[in-house]
C-alpha cells in the first residue's frame, strides 16, 4: 500500500508509528495495579505528554544535526521562546492552545533564523559554542532584564486580572482545544489494570505523528538529500554548485520550529513558562536522546527521547523501601550488600544508570538503538535463512 | 579567445611569490595541460580558477565573464566543474545518490526548497544519473555505498557527477596521482571517451607525462610561478628550457 507521496516500506512504518502512539496508553501499563512491578508502568498523562513533546523536539533537532551534522547546543532556546508565546496569548486571549501553537512556531523561526544566520557562519565547535552562547543569553535574559515579559524567577503564568478578551461565560479554565479540555482523562478499568486516556496525551500525539510524517518527507525530499550531502562533503558540495548556507539555515530554522512548538506544547499541557526550560542542560538532553536513539534514522530520536524520559521518570522513583521489598527473600548479608549497590543506581541517582547506559550505546553501538535493533534483526534474519537452507544474502543498507 | 583567459595573474603567500606575471589562454574544445615540478604553483593557479583563491593582480575571464571574487559555486554554476587530486565524492551516500546530486545542481541553480517532493519520484534526475553512470560503465554498482568503492572507481564517480553538469570547462587536478598503470590507463581511455562524446574544454595539471603527452594539445611549462613556454606535446618534448626545468630534474 501507497500513500500520502510515501514509499510502500515507509507508509508501514508509518503506519506502525501511529498505531504505537495511538495505543501507548495500554502499552505502557503492561503490570496490574498493586503488583510489585506496577512502578515501572509509565502510561499516565503526564509522562505519556513528555514522550510525544520530547519525541517532536528530538524528531526536529534530528532534521539539524542527524541530516547535516551541525551539532546545535541551544536548542533549548526555542523551547522556552516557545512556552512563553503560548503562556502570553493565554494571558491575553484565553486558555484556547490554538493562537497560542501557532505563534509560538512563528516567533521560534524568526528567533531560528537570526540565531541560524549569525551561529551558521562557523561550523564545527566554533557553531556549537554559539548557540550554546545565545541560548545561555536568552535565558539569562528571561531572568533579569526581559522580566517584563517572562515575570522573571517566578515564571510567566495566567493570573486572574489578565486581559483573556476571548473568554465566554462557559469556556473552559485550562487549556482546551476547541472545548477539549487537555487535563481531562478517562479511565478504563479491566480486571486490574488501569488504562488512563488522557485528551492532552492524544493531542500531543496526534502533533507528534504530523510533524514525524512531515520529518519522513523532508528524510526523502532532494532537499533531506543536500542536507546529508553537507554532512558528508561540504567541498563537493560547493564544487557542485549548490551554496551549503541557505540550505543549513533552512534546516536550522525548520528545526528550530519544531522545537518552538514542542515547548508550546508543553505550556499547553500545563499553563507555566520558565526560563529554566531554556537552561544548556535542557538542549544538551536532546542532543543526548538523538545520539542514544540514533541520529539520522528517522526513528531513533523518538527512541531516544522515550528512554531518557523513561529513565528520568521511572527510575528516579525507586527508593530503598523498593529495594527492600524486592530483595526481602535474599538472607540478610546480601540484601544489604545489593541494596547498597543498587542504591547508587536508582532514585536521585538514576542519572548514573543513564550516563553508563549512553557510554555503552556509544561505544558499542555508535549508530544508537536503532543500530541495537537492526544487529537483532540481522541476526534473525540471517538465521532463518539458514533453517531454510538458502544462502544469506545481504541488502545494501537504505 | 579562448574559453579561459588568465592575464598578468600574480599571488603572493607572505614572503613566498607563488605566481607571478601568469599569460594562459585555454582555447575551447581543446584539451590544455599545465606541467611543472613540484611547488611550480600549478595547484595555486588551479585554485585561481575556482574561487578559492583571489589572485593579488591580473584577471581570469571565462567565457568573457571574471569570475574573480565569486564563490565556489557560483562559478561552477558558470560551468567549470572541477576533479580533485584525490577524490571529493559523498561518501556517506550511495552512489546514484553522489550523481544525482549533481543532477539537481544542474536542475533546480545553487539552492532550492524542496522538503516535499521525493527523490524516488523526480524521474528525469533517475534517468539522468542512470544515463550517466552508464556512461562511465558504473551503472551496476549504483546501490553500491560510495565509500566502499575503489579508488578507480572513486574517481570514476567524481568524473561522472562532474560531467553530469555538462560542463564547459572541466579542471583535472592530478587525476591519476597514486593510481597504479591499469587505472592510470583506464582513466585515460575514460578521458578520451569524453572528449570524443561531447563539446568540452579540459585544463590538466598532471605529473605523469605518460598522461600529458596522451591527451593535452597544448602545453603550458610552469616554473617557479611564472610559464616557461606554452607549446604543442610534440615541440614541448624536445624543448631544451623544459628539460633544464623539468624533465632534467626528473631524469
Amino acid at each position: 500500500m501507497k500513500m500520502l507521496g510515501l514509499s510502500r516500506k515507509d507508509t508501514t512504518f508509518l503506519l506502525i508509528v501511529i498505531a504505537l502512539t495511538l495505543f501507548t496508553p495500554i502499552l505502557l501499563q503492561p503490570f496490574p495495579e498493586g503488583s510489585g512491578l506496577a512502578t515501572f508502568n509509565a502510561g499516565y498523562p503526564d509522562l505519556m505528554q513528555r514522550f510525544a513533546i520530547f519525541g517532536i523536539f528530538a524528531i526536529g533537532f534530528n532534521i539539524l544535526f542527524g541530516l547535516t551534522g551541525y551539532l546545535s547546543f541551544g536548542h533549548a532556546a526555542f523551547l522556552g521562546v516557545g512556552s512563553y508565546s503560548v503562556v502570553w496569548m493565554y494571558k491575553l486571549l484565553g486558555y484556547s492552545v490554538v493562537p497560542g501553537i501557532l505563534l509560538a512556531v512563528v516567533v521560534s523561526a524568526v528567533f531560528a533564523l537570526v540565531i541560524g544566520f549569525i551561529s551558521l557562519r562557523r561550523s564545527g565547535i566554533y557553531f556549537s559554542i554559539l548557540t550554546l552562547a545565545f541560548a545561555q543569553m536568552s535565558y539569562n535574559l528571561a531572568y533579569s532584564v526581559l522580566t517584563p515579559l517572562t515575570n522573571g524567577e517566578t515564571g510567566l503564568q495566567v493570573y486572574t486580572n489578565d486581559p483573556q478578551v476571548l473568554m465566554g461565560e462557559n469556556s473552559p479554565t485550562s487549556p482546551h482545544f476547541f472545548g477539549i479540555v487537555m487535563n481531562e482523562s478517562s479511565k478504563l478499568n479491566v480486571g486490574g489494570w488501569e488504562f488512563t486516556f488522557n485528551n492532552g496525551y492524544y493531542f500531543t500525539a496526534i502533533v507528534a505523528i504530523l510533524v514525524f510524517y512531515l520529518s519522513m518527507r523532508i528524510f526523502r525530499s532532494p532537499f533531506g538529500l543536500m542536507l546529508r550531502a553537507i554532512k558528508t562533503n561540504q567541498t563537493r558540495l560547493n564544487y557542485t554548485g549548490l551554496n551549503s548556507r541557505p540550505y543549513t539555515l533552512a534546516a536550522f530554522v525548520i528545526s528550530g520550529m519544531y522545537a518552538g512548538l514542542a515547548g508550546a506544547l508543553m505550556a499547553s499541557m500545563d499553563p507555566l513558562a520558565g526560563a529554566e526550560r531554556m537552561q544548556w542542560t535542557a538542549s544538551g538532553e536532546v542532543v543526548l536522546m538523538t545520539i542514544l536513539g540514533g541520529a539520522g534514522t528517522l526513528m531513533g530520536p523518538i527512541l531516544g527521547a522515550g528512554f531518557i524520559k523513561y529513565f528520568e521518570n521511572i527510575f528516579s522513583k525507586i527508593n530503598d523501601n523498593m529495594l527492600h521489598q524486592w530483595f526481602a527473600w535474599m538472607p540478610d548479608g546480601i540484601e544489604n550488600f545489593l541494596i547498597g549497590v543498587s542504591h547508587f543506581f536508582v532514585g536521585k541517582s538514576w542519572h548514573l544508570t543513564l550516563g553508563l547506559l549512553f557510554m555503552l550505546v556509544v561505544i558499542f553501538l555508535p549508530g544508537g538503538l536503532v543500530e541495537g535493533g537492526q544487529r537483532i534483526a540481522r541476526r534473525f534474519r540471517s538465521r532463518k535463512s539458514k533453517d531454510d537452507g538458502s544462502e544469506a544474502q545481504t541488502q545494501p543498507a537504505e | 579567445m579562448g574559453i579561459l583567459e588568465v592575464k598578468n595573474v600574480g599571488k603572493r603567500f607572505g614572503g613566498l611569490q607563488a605566481l607571478s606575471d601568469v599569460n594562459l589562454s585555454v582555447q575551447e574544445n581543446s584539451v590544455h595541460a599545465i606541467i611543472g615540478p613540484n611547488g611550480a604553483g600549478k595547484s595555486t593557479l588551479l585554485n585561481c580558477f575556482v574561487g578559492k583563491l583571489i589572485p593579488d593582480t591580473g584577471s581570469v575571464m571565462f567565457n568573457g565573464q571574471s569570475v574573480l571574487g565569486l564563490k565556489p559555486h557560483q562559478i561552477n554554476q558558470m560551468g567549470i566543474s572541477r576533479v580533485f587530486q584525490t577524490p571529493e565524492i559523498f561518501s556517506d551516500l550511495d552512489v546514484m545518490e553522489n550523481v544525482m546530486i549533481s543532477c539537481f545542481a544542474r536542475r533546480d541553480g545553487s539552492f532550492r526548497m524542496h522538503p516535499f517532493e521525493t527523490v524516488a519520484h523526480e524521474t528525469d534526475i533517475v534517468e539522468q544519473a542512470e544515463k550517466m553512470l552508464t556512461e562511465v560503465n558504473m551503472i551496476d554498482k549504483r546501490h553500491m555505498h560510495a565509500s566502499s568503492l575503489s579508488r578507480g572507481d572513486k574517481r570514476r564517480l567524481e568524473m561522472a557527477m562532474c560531467l553530469a553538469q555538462e560542463p564547459k570547462l572541466l579542471l583535472l587536478d592530478e587525476p591519476t596521482a597514486g593510481m597504479a598503470r591499469a587505472d592510470t590507463n583506464n582513466t585515460i581511455d575514460l578521458l578520451k571517451e569524453i572528449r570524443e562524446k561531447r563539446d568540452i574544454t579540459m585544463a590538466i595539471i598532471e605529473h605523469d607525462m605518460h598522461v600529458v603527452f596522451s591527451l593535452a594539445d597544448r602545453i603550458t611549462v610552469l616554473a617557479q610561478g611564472t610559464p616557461l613556454v606554452e607549446d604543442t606535446p610534440e615541440n614541448i618534448k624536445g624543448h631544451p628550457k623544459v628539460k633544464e626545468a623539468y624533465l632534467g630534474e626528473a631524469a
